[in-house]
């Protein structure tokens, strides 16, 4: 029998029944639920007559309609203040633990679940947004899901699933000085398209994975959707459980030596069977930006926009032509030196401590240009006390960021948090889809440190080249 | 969950690649705090102008596939955001069926939680029905048989599709998921006895 994949053995882990034809029904371990679906889902729940089976198990927070205003109540906003009521009202009723505005564990799902040490290696997490493959970077099985599987999870902790295809690829080479796992992620689905892992999971792999911080993992994994994969995972090692010891949830004492030995044992064989392998050169790599309309619309910030003559086929040509359009670029021109009106630093992808760091390396002792507004949002309540803790927010205010509440803020248009129609935006979230940020919104996709680069050069900027 | 057995209706050929569920339904429209009409929202930005007229290059707008139940989809369609909305959207339109080289996954899971049967055909395939889409009159009458796993074209074709045999099932049969699975409840609770002996720190 061939050597098992992370995967495999964590699927193997959880199958409470076979369901025949490769589905199976799986247990879930750790469920995080937001704003937007936890308390619709709870009521759901008691609409259609079930019980909630495990609330130990289920962990709640608000983020994405919650306002990242400073100084923001549940009330600023009447939206937010409609979704905390009924998330309020439905995590005590049904005894789930909620995380509030202004405590630890409050912030982005995907942020607050590695850094609480709710999401540890080998266990299966679900949660009613599509970038839970995040998760995936501590050694976990991580998905999205839809908000009637999330009321399924509520009343049978379980999820009926349909085993995806494995892939892996491998990551060699070393980074050059301002690449990041941001850059890594981008380059792979520029090169393999957005829809180069749909049905599968994939795995990441290699000395330059190895070599990666948790958080720039974390970061990387997020991108996982964006290349069509439900799920994206990277083998837990010493990093993983540096990073995990100590915080609230993870086991503490001996339950933690346990944990860890159980642990070592979850990466891939070395004779584990993929349906694809791919492998990268990091040296290859350049800081990316996008230029689109999906994320794989992705160049590196020294290339030309690309010209739709060249594409592949005219169907593609046409997609290609209407993303310019949208985008309001012009083809073989160099992307840098293209104007920009905001800079978002923030969301699941990009708003760790590390990602702040990074961006106020960049920030200190510079302005942000004239006609820029530039935000930075930390990720969680934990990041946002750490980076005032470390003087960050004073370096961003001073160069003319404002820093603001964590939550997902302008990464998704639901929350007040808004980019104008026609403005352009260097953001560090994942999607670049029209009107993603808000309507007419053009998001340009990059890392925390070329975000910072271009809101001092009031452009597009090749970090490696900022006076 | 709903029953699907055989729709019968006009299929729409929307060709677009990598069609993300913010496309499908912006996410203002759904977290709206009133009711809003899902199905007229659907596809805002391609179907509606600045002005809130109907954009008529889109194709949905065109009178011949006005009422269309059935989605000719460009490969990875759905991808991106979780939002079942886009489900909902697609439904409120009073399209039943999505025909597409690939799916975003979660999107794909989604349709079948509503009623919704996403079929997985080669480019090819669908182009071939798109053109008869586009050929015959008023788009033309075209029958999904689920029970069948067959396709039934204006032109008289028989194209014939796969799908994952439980998730038929529970279609056809319009079983409900969680009834379906608290049937178990016996098995879920032995493994969690088991587990909590393997994996204590799970259950904290
Ligand atoms: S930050 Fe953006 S992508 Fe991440 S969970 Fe929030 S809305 Fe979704």
């Amino acid at each position: 029998m061939p050597g098992q994949s992370l995967f495999d053995k964590i699927w193997d882990a959880h199958v409470i029944a076979d369901l025949g034809s490769g589905t199976s029904l799986l247990h879930i371990d750790r469920h995080i639920m937001h704003d937007l679906g936890g308390g619709r889902g709870l009521r759901r729940l008691s609409e259609l007559g079930h019980k909630l089976r495990n609330p130990e198990l289920i962990f709640a927070t608000p983020d994405h309609a919650i306002s990242t205003e400073p100084g923001r109540t549940s009330e600023t906003t009447p939206l937010s203040s409609g979704y905390m009521k009924v998330l309020r009202e439905e995590t005590k009723k049904h005894g789930v633990r909620l995380f509030e505005l202004g405590e630890d564990g409050q912030g982005i799902v995907h942020v607050v679940g590695p850094e609480m040490g709710i999401s540890l290696p080998g266990v299966t997490l679900v949660c009613g947004d599509s970038h839970t493959c995040t998760h995936g970077a501590v050694g976990a099985m991580a998905w999205g899901i839809g908000s009637s599987e999330l009321v399924h999870v509520l009343a049978t902790q379980t999820m009926v699933q349909a085993k995806p295809k494995r892939m892996r690829v491998s990551f060699s080479g070393r980074m050059h000085d301002w690449v990041r796992s941001k850059d890594l992620i981008l380059y792979l689905i520029g090169r393999l398209g957005a829809a180069a892992g749909s049905g599968s999971a994939v795995e990441y792999a290699g000395p330059a994975i190895r070599a990666l911080s948790m958080e720039a993992r974390l970061s990387l994994c997020n991108l996982s959707i964006e290349m069509g994969a439900r799920f994206g995972m990277i083998a837990p090692d010493d990093t993983t459980f540096e990073y995990l010891a100590g915080r609230p949830f993870a086991p503490e004492g001996r339950m933690w030596d346990r944990a860890v030995s159980h642990w070592r044992t979850l990466p891939s064989d070395p004779d584990a069977v993929f349906d694809r392998e791919e492998s990268i050169e990091v040296d290859a790599i350049a800081p990316q930006i996008t230029w689109g309309t999906s994320p794989q619309d992705v160049i590196a910030v020294d290339g030309i926009i690309p010209d739709p003559a060249s594409a592949a086929n005219p169907s593609r040509r046409h997609e290609m032509e209407l993303a310019q359009r949208y985008m309001g670029i012009e083809p073989g021109r160099p992307i840098a030196g293209t104007p920009v009106d905001r800079v978002f630093i923030g969301s699941c992808t990009n708003s760790r401590i590390e990602d702040l760091r990074d961006a106020a390396a960049v920030a200190r002792g510079r302005q942000v240009a004239k006609n820029v507004t530039a935000w930075v949002v930390p990720g969680s309540y934990i990041v946002k006390c750490q980076g005032e803790a470390e003087g960050l927010d004073a370096v961003f205010r001073a160069a003319g960021f404002e820093w603001r509440e964590p939550g997902c803020s302008q990464c998704v248009a639901a929350n007040g948090d808004v980019v104008p129609p026609g403005q352009r935006c260097v953001s560090t979230s994942n999607r670049n889809f029209a009107g993603r940020q808000g309507p007419g919104s053009r998001t340009h996709l990059a890392s925390p440190a070329m975000a910072a680069a271009a809101a001092v050069a009031g452009a597009i900027t090749d970090i490696r080249q900022l006076a | 969950m709903t029953m699907f057995t055989v729709l019968e209706g006009v299929a729409a050929p929307l060709l677009r690649e990598n069609v993300d569920t913010d496309t499908v339904i912006r996410i203002e429209r759904l977290v709206s705090l009133e009711k809003v009409d899902l199905g007229h929202w659907a596809f805002e930005t391609l179907r509606y102008r600045k002005d809130g007229s109907d954009n008529p290059d889109f194709v949905l707008n065109q009178p011949r596939y006005r009422g269309a139940r059935i989605l000719l989809a460009g490969r990875n369609f759905g991808c991106g955001s979780s939002r079942e909305g886009a489900v909902h959207a697609i439904l409120g339109m009073g399209i039943r069926c999505v025909i597409a080289p690939s799916f975003g996954d979660i999107f794909f899971s989604n349709c079948f939680q509503n009623g919704v049967l996403p079929i997985v055909l080669p480019q090819a395939e669908i182009d071939k029905l798109a053109e008869e889409a586009r050929e015959s009159a008023a788009g033309g009458a075209f029958a999904v048989d689920l029970e069948a796993q067959e396709i039934r074209t204006p032109g008289q074709r028989t194209v014939s599709f796969a799908t994952d045999p439980n998730r038929r099932r529970a279609l056809l049969q319009g079983l409900d998921p969680i009834a379906t699975t608290l049937q178990r409840d016996g098995d879920i609770e032995s493994f969690q006895q088991r587990d909590r002996q393997a994996r204590p720190w799970i259950y904290g």
